[in-house]
């Protein structure tokens, strides 16, 4: 009886989520379908749902009308530069704040956690002048340069670092190592799922941001792939089928990156509680 | 959003890790002073490994907090250079209407952003249940939004809501809803854009909510059970308040995540969108200042508008937790 009774609570709680699950889907469905469509066809009324014919064009269409090849290489670049530098930047700064006893620790802790709390705006016009002032606007470095030193990375690590044993550094500090080997050798192996927690959430702002590199690079040749969009967006008319097909192909790679690592992303998600 | 990204509980994290008091300290007093340089054993190994870090920190996050600043106090243009002269640009923005008008929408948008907080509490206690089949397929489905593109769901998004010939209004004809030129009009625009903030924020507080519940002692729920409590009155009476603190940590990131909207509006609406100055967020305000009408003095105040706004709001919710979050 009581099992019965579970079952069809199941049931009910199965028609619920599939019911939500459809509508968080429905929109890439959508999206799918239409980019299949033609010009014609996807501003008709009413609408059809599947494509009178199938035109793949679209996606070759992307390619034609905005340097696609370009902006996916400066959006690769940009990631790939960003995570690199993040991951050294941030593990350093963890590993001194979190495992070194020095003069001045809890000042300088502070102020990386204090730019934790401001929200991004307030560096955006200083961050573009000292750009410009190098005379970087337009560059690969423009892109990934500040999201490198981001202070999120230090506080991730350092809370993870923290957990450590201190008899970790204490052995290894008998055996006459110094403070860089202990980084490297003893802590940073350690710090494996955190790193890869940091990896997955920077790829994810590198690749997703429309702000800052929206105002860095502002050449179509050295633009990433959503400011291109964007762009595209506004530029002629709206041809939605290829606008679909196009977007479709820039959310790709995350989503498949997020179904192949799909614990990591979560455990990246819960332990840093952030929004994305 | 990415730059700065502005983070979680900070506060919590400032408890340093090892202090030299307690056992050490005493030893140490034993012995007198000449044992003080042991309190800082690492001075040199710090710095040289804090020095990149650091100096990144100051060029692009400690000198762009002053020079944010001194630009809001200062009048010129970039190619004349800047100079300090007071705080006519306050006034000018405060005077203004559009930073007030930007400031109600951004509050308004977080606050139906907030109405996600709900849905997705129902949603994770759902996928909660033992041997519920099919849940981490569930997880995967509710979580795509999280990690696409703004800017590409954006496109989809505002296609789907468009007047003409847009799903939407295809699906609410059907139905006999209203139809209309959602993101077109200035009466439904912010709230159309908001309930994408609700659909790509849904997996993110999702998972942390699941997160919080695998915490919850099973052993209650079934106590619940045996006492004859129903599915709905053991969500209100005995999930729901084990859950505040994490209710509350999503409720502070969905705030904080809200006032920073920009992406989306961007797209959904365009710039020569009929209701765009009627639905500006502060972020929003603060890029055309900054970036597009290049007055940076004004973009400064409008982004330390921004600060202000976020500490008050995050402040707010600290203090009203003490009312209904219940630490165990």
């Amino acid at each position: 009886m009581p099992e019965q009774r579970s079952r069809r609570r199941h049931v009910v709680t199965h028609v619920v989520l599939m019911a939500g699950a459809l509508l968080m889907v429905s929109p890439f469905l959508w999206q799918f379908l239409t980019s299949l469509k033609t010009l014609g066809e996807s501003t008709r009324v009413p609408p059809t749902v599947l494509p009178e014919a199938v035109r793949w064009e679209n996606y070759s269409a992307f390619f034609d009308v905005v340097p696609v090849g370009s902006m996916a290489v400066n959006s690769v670049l940009a990631l790939v530069l960003r995570v690199v530098g993040q991951l050294l930047v941030a593990s350093l700064a963890a590993y001194v704040f979190a495992r070194l006893r020095f003069r001045f620790r809890g000042p300088l802790l502070a102020c990386f956690l204090v730019v934790l709390m401001v929200p991004p705006q307030l560096f955006v016009i200083p961050q573009y002048e000292v750009i410009r002032t190098m005379g970087w606007l337009n560059s690969v470095q423009a892109l990934a340069l500040p999201g490198m030193f981001s202070a999120f990375g230090v506080f991730v690590l350092y809370q993870f670092m923290r957990t450590l044993p201190a008899e970790l550094d204490e052995a290894a500090r008998i055996d006459g190592a110094n403070p860089w080997q202990i980084y490297l050798r003893v802590i940073l192996p350690l710090c494996r799922p955190a790193l890869a927690a940091l990896t997955i959430l920077t790829s994810l702002f590198s690749w997703n941001d429309l702000l800052w590199p929206l105002i860095v690079n502002t050449i179509p040749d050295r633009m990433t792939l959503p400011v291109g969009l964007a762009t595209l967006q506004g530029a002629q008319g709206t041809d939605y089928p290829v606008l679909m097909a196009g977007s479709l192909l820039t959310i790709l790679p995350m989503v498949l990156v997020f179904v192949l690592l799909q614990k990591q992303f979560i455990r990246g998600i819960a332990m840093s509680g952030l929004k994305a | 959003m990415a730059t700065g990204t502005t983070g979680t509980g900070a506060p919590a994290g400032v408890t340093p890790a090892r202090r030299s008091g307690g056992a050490g300290g005493a030893i140490g007093a034993g012995r007198g002073r000449r044992d003080r340089p042991n309190r800082y054993p690492d001075n040199r190994w710090a710095a040289i490994l804090l020095a990149v870090p650091f100096a990144g920190l100051v060029i692009f996050y400690l000198w762009p907090l002053v020079r944010t600043v001194l630009l809001s106090l200062s009048e010129g243009t970039a190619f004349t250079g800047y100079s300090v002269t007071g705080f006519d640009n306050w006034q000018r923005v405060l005077d203004g209407g559009e930073v007030w008008g930007a400031l109600v929408n951004t509050l308004v948008y977080a606050a139906i952003v907030l109405l996600g907080v709900p849905i997705a509490m129902v949603l994770a206690a759902l996928l909660h249940q033992r041997e519920l089949r099919g849940r981490s397929f569930y997880r995967t489905l509710y979580f795509v939004p999280v990690v696409t593109m703004p800017v590409a769901v954006a496109m989809v998004w505002r296609y789907i809501y468009n007047g003409d010939f847009g799903l939407l209004n295809e699906v609410l004809d059907a139905v006999g809803g209203p139809t209309r030129a959602w993101v077109a009009d200035p009466d439904t625009a912010l709230y159309a854009v908001a309930v994408v903030g609700i659909w790509m924020a849904l997996g993110t507080n999702l998972i942390i909510l699941a997160a919080g519940l695998e915490a919850v002692p099973e052993s209650l729920e079934e106590a619940a059970t045996l006492d004859g409590a129903g599915p709905v009155r053991r969500f209100f009476s005995v999930t729901v308040p084990l859950l505040t603190p994490s209710i509350f940590l999503v409720s502070v990131l969905s705030v904080i995540g809200s006032l920073q909207m920009f992406d989306l509006l961007f797209i959904m609406l365009g710039r020569t969108n009929p209701a765009l100055a009627d639905s500006k967020t502060i972020v929003y305000l603060f890029y055309e200042e900054a970036f597009v009408r290049n007055d940076r003095p004004l973009g400064a105040v409008i982004a330390l508008i921004t600060l202000v706004v976020t500490l008050a709001v995050t402040a707010v919710q600290f203090r009203l937790q003490r009312r209904w979050v219940t630490y165990a």
